[in-house]
């Protein structure tokens, strides 16, 4: 009916002009508003498309080289000489732990190049190209082999972050070389390696598997990701039974009164309160009275815990709403008790919506930084921690760490921890979604 | 026995009581010949409840209250000079004892009976442990960490007897009780209605936590800072607690400079983002076609679900310096000088990039509310011969104008609430100004500056943000609250 008005009344009035005329004034005006309105609006919609393009191709075209790190394959020899030379790791078990290892990737890398290493500038240029986290790399393999010293063995080790960088064309090689981190002798060996395929970019374990470091080619998410694992289940074990217990006696039992009111503009109101009133309450309550580990998981956990109850307390009550008064009459009707209905037929029939506003409601809290800065969840942990009392991170908090430091390749890092993030939440919405879909009712 | 033993023994009573009672119900019911009253899974949870409720209600009360009483009892013991003392150096001493506590759990006999000897013979023991004493002690800290672990030891002997011993009684109890002429499922029930209301007690609990917590921190804030200087100094240079035992005086707490800052930037991200949101809206609810809305309509909402830190990591990394070179191409047409009058930080990055978050916010609360007139309404006035856009200009948009300024307060609450964009995008510089290009500072961020890093609780430098906090809670209350009222009340008129 409403095109109706849009497409007959116009041919109308080129059929008859004359008579029309003084019926006709302002509808040219009164059409091009029309149109100026309706491409507003189309505007408006793709303004905001394309604000959030940007922002994934932002964050994407910055971070999906983060996935592959630059590493240089090297026949390391484990040299007697360098790692023991007096030969007393049998009776003290500092000496492996305190052996000079860069030296053995160092001499390898100069084999490869052909390089004499006994020019002190030169030897600079060619530690400059390894990442130092090499040390524990060749430790650990000595450690946990002491029988390879003396022998050789093909390693990939991580090349350094500004070669990486360089690698990746990320670094502007037209600026002179003092005024870049990596020289032009460096350039030319990359690009020599590069050619005969020992140095190329591989799968980057490290930034899912690795703690907290300084060097950003061996910084990791690995900490953050547990810490982050920790506090969603406790938010699941809180929040879920607690919410749900609340929106049934809510739905269900409350009586309509100035007490029950009370709860439900409470609740509408701290789903609306600013997430770091919430970290305020956490170091004052968690912390400061309960006498909690500061930087522990168990803490974050309670705090997005009491953030996210809201969320899943307003979806479960739209769940249970929407279950049709005749299952609840019929359920009594042949005898259950109250207790019985609620809990045999309303909540089994509630529960899909449930289970979509609970994932929902995680997906929220896995994406909170600002509460977590304020329970000390900014803590450079280089340990997987082994309880939720130990100290960790979380992903968002990684994020922050990394968005706040100096060097340019933590931009790069930071990116691809945003990528991470964003398929964890892209994973948990679309299965709400799907979830929905599936199991969705319509009465 | 640790907590988790006690637990694990109390769970297992628990299915032990439930196996029980439900036999011990049949049973009584075949011997008297009475039906039973409810079903037999009842009287097992009736059995099952009497275990482990009062149990466990004696354990949590028992693991609160017990190391206040003994941290008490040892205060007592010190000698009086230490107790002369203020509550600041009481409360070192007491730090100290339970620290060398924690060491001395790690010794055996011999070392016990060395350690007797007094604080100078403990320091080396202890450290051969590897556990390291800040500071000096003094001997009579060693006889007060012996007494605390015996306390400890003999409350945490007393807390297994006691609980385990509640167990069995409750356990008992209800085997004695069940009858088939009991009403179990009543009282089962009862239980279970008595948990649903203390889960939704919570939320108040919750409410109740944040403002007493937030109010007793500012409260000694203010002891030391007086509220009219914070509510209307126009200076915040908190400087730093650089000494131990600083008074207020050193640092000026002006509230101003960050609520300006706050409102600022708010400002900015609603201007772009209101007639966004809304036109989208409006676009989407009476224009689009049903293809274009099942693809348009998800995309906008992913913007809410995007975390806010990676909207700040986009307003550092892209936006900002996308500004700044911007500016610096305009100034270098205009003027031959390239240099850019937007500065990387600025209210505008901030602002722009709040608003683009808070674009699904503004479309969807509007969609809600444009969809919720009556169909009425839109119909009449298109039969009248309006065109769409006049229909929704001058019928549907004051209808739902309440509405709309509702979703808007509870937006703009969400802009002033907001930590992680302004944290990376708005800059830390507290200061007055007009101009959208440079950086200003908002309560939030503030917040977090004091509070991340080394704290030391009681100077005002790390309060202040409590008092800040709170300020920030009730702006935010007041406009939910008054968002929420609107809301509602329109609501109503067309139902």
């Amino acid at each position: 009916m409403t095109d109706m008005t849009v497409s007959g009344s116009a041919p109308e009035a080129t059929q008859m002009p004359e008579k029309r005329v003084w019926r006709d004034i302002g509808i040219k005006r009164r059409y091009a508003a029309e149109r100026r309105f309706k491409a507003y609006g189309l505007g408006a919609v793709l303004v905001g498309l394309v604000c959030l393009g940007m922002l994934l191709v932002s964050v994407v075209s910055k971070g999906y080289t983060a996935f592959l790190q630059t590493s240089i394959q090297l026949d390391i020899t484990f040299d007697k000489k360098v790692i023991d030379p007096q030969g007393q790791a049998a009776t003290n078990d500092r000496v492996l732990l305190m052996a000079n290892y860069p030296v053995l990737a160092t001499r390898a890398l100069a084999k490869v190049l052909g390089v004499d290493e006994s020019d002190r500038k030169l030897r600079r240029d060619l530690s400059g190209m390894i990442s130092n986290g090499v040390r524990t790399q060749l430790r650990d393999m000595v450690l946990a082999d002491p029988s390879i010293i003396g022998k050789t063995r093909s390693v990939w080790v991580l090349a350094a972050a500004d070669v990486d960088s360089a690698y990746k064309g990320q670094i502007d090689l037209s600026v002179d070389q003092a005024r870049r981190k990596v020289d032009d002798q460096q350039v030319a060996w990359m690009n020599k390696l590069a050619g005969e395929g020992i140095l190329k970019g591989r799968f980057n374990t490290g930034i899912f598997v690795n703690g907290a470091s300084s060097r950003p080619e061996t910084a990791g998410m690995g900490v953050a990701m547990i810490g982050s694992m920790y506090m969603m289940a406790i938010v699941l074990v809180l929040a879920l039974p607690i919410g749900v217990a609340a929106s049934i006696y809510l739905e269900e039992f409350a009586p309509k009164n100035r007490w029950t009111d009370l709860i439900e503009v409470n609740i509408n109101n701290l789903a609306a309160v600013p997430s770091i009133v919430f970290g305020l309450l956490g170091l004052a309550v968690f912390i400061n009275f309960m006498h909690l580990p500061r930087s522990a998981s168990l803490v974050g956990g309670l705090v997005l815990t009491l953030m996210t109850l809201p969320t899943i307390i307003i979806a479960t009550r739209a769940a249970l709403k929407a279950v049709p008064p005749s299952i609840r009459a019929a359920a009594l009707g042949i005898g259950a008790s109250k207790m019985q209905m609620v809990f045999h037929h309303v909540l089994p029939l509630a529960a899909p919506g449930i289970l979509t506003g609970t994932i929902i409601g995680l997906a929220q809290a896995l994406g909170e930084t600002a509460p977590l800065l304020l329970i000390g969840m900014v803590a450079f942990v280089a340990d997987y921690p082994a309880t939720p009392m130990d100290p960790a991170t979380a992903l968002p908090v990684q994020i922050y760490m990394w968005a706040n430091e100096a060097e340019r390749a933590f931009v790069e890092r930071t990116s691809g921890a945003i990528i991470i993030l964003l398929m964890f939440l892209a994973v948990m919405n679309i299965t709400a979604i799907i979830l929905r879909r599936r199991f969705e009712r319509r009465w | 026995m640790s907590t988790t033993t006690i637990l694990s023994i109390v769970l297992v009573l628990a299915v032990v009581a439930y196996v029980l009672g439900r036999a011990t119900a049949k049973r009584r019911a075949a011997a008297s010949g009475i039906k039973l009253h409810s079903r037999e899974g009842y009287y097992g949870s009736f059995a099952l409840l009497w275990t482990i409720v009062p149990s466990l209600i004696l354990l949590a009360v028992w693991l609160v209250v017990s190391p206040l009483v003994v941290d008490e009892a040892v205060r007592e013991s010190f000698p009086e000079h230490v107790k002369a003392e203020t509550a600041a150096t009481q409360s070192l001493a007491m730090g100290m004892v339970e620290s060398v506590a924690r060491g001395l759990r790690r010794l055996d006999e011999t070392e016990m009976t060395r350690v007797k000897m007094g604080f100078s013979a403990l320091r080396p023991v202890l450290a051969s442990k590897g556990v390291a004493l800040a500071g000096d002690g003094e001997d009579y800290m060693v006889d007060a960490a012996i007494r605390l672990n015996a306390w400890n030891d003999a409350s945490r002997l007393w807390m297994t007897i006691c609980v385990l011993g509640l167990a069995l009684a409750g356990l008992a109890y209800a085997q004695w009780r069940i009858r088939p002429e009991v009403r179990a499922r009543n009282s089962v029930e009862r239980a279970v209605l008595i948990a649903l209301i203390s889960a939704s007690a919570i939320a108040i609990l919750t409410t109740i936590g944040i403002v007493l917590s937030m109010l007793s921190e500012t409260i000694s804030f203010f002891r030391s800072v007086p509220p009219l200087e914070f509510f209307f100094g126009t200076v915040w240079d908190p400087r730093f607690a650089a000494t131990v035992g600083t008074t207020s005086s050193d640092g000026q707490f002006g509230l101003i400079p960050l609520l300006a800052g706050t409102v600022y930037i708010a400002l900015v991200a609603m201007l772009f983002a209101v007639p966004i949101g809304l036109f989208a809206a409006t676009y989407l609810a009476e224009y689009a076609g049903s293809k274009f809305r099942a693809v348009a309509k998800p995309l906008i909402e992913v913007l809410a679900g995007i975390p806010t830190i990676v909207y700040g990591f986009f307003a550092l990394v892209t936006v900002g310096p996308f500004l700044r070179d911007l500016s610096a191409d305009i100034a270098g047409i205009a003027t031959g000088n390239a240099t850019g009058f937007i500065q990387a930080q600025s209210v505008l990055t901030a602002g722009i990039v709040m608003g683009i978050m808070l674009i699904p916010f503004v479309s969807s609360l509007s969609d809600d509310i444009i969809t919720a007139v009556p169909r009425a309404m839109r119909d009449g006035s298109l039969g009248l011969g309006a065109t769409r856009s006049e229909t929704m200009r001058k019928v549907i948009l004051p209808a739902a104008l309440p509405g709309i300024v509702g979703a808007l307060l509870l937006t703009a609450s969400r802009a002033i609430g907001e930590t992680m964009i302004v944290v990376l995008a708005a800059g830390v510089a507290a200061r007055l100004t007009i101009n959208p290009f440079e950086p200003m500072t908002t309560v939030t961020v503030k917040i977090v500056n004091q509070l991340t890093g080394d704290l030391e609780f009681n100077s005002p430098q790390t309060l202040v943000a409590f008092a800040l906090g709170l300020t920030l809670f009730f702006i935010t209350l007041g406009l939910n609250i008054y968002a929420l009222y609107i809301v509602r009340k329109y609501r109503e008129q067309y139902e």
